[in-house]
């Protein structure tokens, strides 16, 4: 039978008057076309704090950072933003929520007939209108110099590497300055020197910034790099939810499985 | 019982004749998935609409995009619906030549050729031309966004896509087909004029006020007018197509046929409504 914990009761009870964790999901369920991807699924995320969501491959873990984000909608369940139940929001006011987040996409995801300071420079032309031309210029320049793509302004994302996307994804991400960071399978596809590259840039950008963090792998080194906390999903549900270590000492077969195949 | 000279299998597996019964309930359920789809398509493009226009009519507005639109439907347009025009001129000037003469009407000319141009080619030819180019273009170009996840990103960064994808190119498209109609009837007369000149000289200057005589506002304006709701229509149906595909570079290329096919389709069901109600409201 699958064990189910959250950070809040993995570290202490929490006591009356501890503060709402950031992201808290509630049994959340999702299915496409009667297929069960998730399965009650509940965790919290806190201020500072970086989960890792691992998995195989098709039990949910991007669903989950999509269902977050507001992109899908959960057949049941609850998920709420510091404390603010975000299902059945109009887009405008999920608008709202989502100017506190920051999305990296498995793919980047960046818009393809933009050269890459133009897709940092995106979200601030929406968002910061109060920003005047060269204030924008210039916080695109420091958040593409953040990631080392200071040297790559003009270029289109199709001219630059997997890796130099994910960066640029990053830069984008981070562009409203958000207190959310949502990363799906930010080293999927990378060489392992690039991967370490992006590993590193998330831990330099947690010290700095201390965002609440949920991070989507399958790439187990990564995981215990940047994350304090993981959590490994089988058949839509968490397994297991802890540190590297509590991962390391279970007893549960899965668990036991999946850290020897990694 | 002799069975030699059979296969064995057809002795063992002997074809069952199809029963009535199965035939009725295949054709039945074929015929209910049809309808399921043709009502979820519809009911879909319904939302699509409503979540449009909320979009449009609700600040922040998207003038620069809608700006950008206009460029690219309007004046990247310009071209063809302008040789597309040149070319329906010549046609009808050499038609309605060889037909006027051998009813006599000769004099008619420059009134038929005003009239087929205006009331009914003009329009009809931009829209499908227009269909034609920007339907696909639309559709193909918002596909593909919808399956590399960048229309997921720009609703992840806070942006309304209905808002900045969906309204800025069905506005710029209601605005533009319009003006590119007029700029189709300029051609075509123009083209028209020039090629009776060549066989029968003809001034400018007579041509237009012997074709334009007896002729009112009411007779040509909801004509040129109309082709804001084929405007509507191509606006609508791309970006429908586009931001609901699935399946990759293979769907992208149904989002594009089906963004043409479709527009084309519904501009020349629309245009059998529009001419009953210019006829009874504009007579």
């Amino acid at each position: 039978m699958a064990t189910t914990y959250d950070i809040a009761t993995k570290q202490a009870a929490p006591k009356q008057g501890s503060p709402v964790p950031v992201i808290a999901v509630e049994n959340l369920y999702k299915s496409f076309a009667g297929h069960k991807v998730l399965n009650g699924v509940t965790l919290r995320v806190n201020q500072g704090e970086t989960l890792a969501v691992l998995g195989r491959s098709g039990t949910g873990k991007s669903v989950l950072l999509r269902l977050i984000i507001g992109l899908e909608t959960p057949d049941s369940g609850s998920i709420s933003i510091h404390g603010q139940n975000i299902l059945g929001l109009a887009l405008d006011r999920m608008g709202a929520i989502r100017k506190k987040m920051g999305f990296l996409f498995q793919q980047s995801a960046l818009y393809d007939s933009l050269t890459v300071q133009e897709n940092v420079a995106f979200p601030l032309e929406h968002h910061r209108r109060d920003m005047s031309r060269s204030e924008r210029s210039d916080r695109v320049r420091q958040l593409l110099a953040e990631v080392g793509m200071e040297g790559d302004l003009e270029k289109m994302p199709s001219d630059i590497s997997g890796g130099m996307q994910k960066r640029v994804g990053l830069a984008r991400a981070l562009a409203l300055e958000p207190e959310i960071l949502l990363l799906d399978e930010p080293t999927a596809g990378l060489d392992p020197i690039s991967s370490g590259e992006i590993d590193e840039l998330i831990l330099k950008l947690q010290r700095e910034r201390r965002m609440a963090s949920v991070v989507v792998t399958h790439d187990l080194h990564s995981a215990k790099t940047i994350a304090g906390h993981l959590a490994l999903l089988n058949e839509g549900d968490v397994v297991i939810e802890g540190t590297f270590d509590d991962l390391q000492h279970s007893d549960i077969e899965f668990v036991k499985e999946f850290l020897q195949q990694s | 019982m002799s069975n030699r000279g059979f296969p064995a299998v057809a002795v063992l597996n002997p074809p069952l004749p199809a029963r009535h019964d199965d035939v009725i309930s295949g054709v039945t359920s074929s015929v209910s998935r049809l309808f399921n789809g043709f009502f979820e398509w519809f009911g879909s493009l319904g939302i699509f609409s409503w979540q449009v226009l909320r979009a449009a009519v609700t600040p922040p507005y998207e003038w620069r995009e809608l700006i950008r639109q206009l460029d690219e439907v309007g004046s990247k347009s310009l071209p063809l619906v302008a040789m597309a025009g040149a070319a329906i001129g010549v046609i009808i000037s050499l038609e309605a030549r060889y037909s006027l003469t051998r009813f006599g009407a000769k004099s008619m000319f420059p009134a038929t050729l005003v009239y087929s141009v205006i009331q009914i080619m003009g329009p009809v030819i931009t829209g499908l031309v227009v269909s034609g180019r920007v339907g696909a273009g639309m559709g193909a170009e918002l596909a593909s966004m919808k399956v590399t996840e960048q229309i997921d990103a720009i609703e992840a960064s806070a942006i309304n896509p209905y808002r900045l994808l969906a309204a800025t190119r069905i506005l710029a498209c209601i605005l533009m087909l319009p003006l590119l109609t007029l700029a189709t009837d300029a051609c075509a007369l123009l083209t028209g004029w020039f090629a009776q000149t060549l066989v029968e000289p003809l001034s400018f200057h007579q041509f237009i006020a012997s074709g334009f005589s007896g002729s009112t506002f009411n007779a040509f304006m909801p004509q040129t007018f109309k082709t804001a709701v084929y405007g509507l229509i191509i606006g609508l149906i791309a970006c429908f197509q586009g931001m609901r595909t699935r399946g990759g570079a293979a769907g992208v290329g149904r989002a594009a046929t089906n963004s043409v096919v479709l527009a084309s389709l519904f501009l020349i069901l629309a245009d059998v409504v529009l001419v009953k109600f210019i006829l009874v409201f504009f007579p």
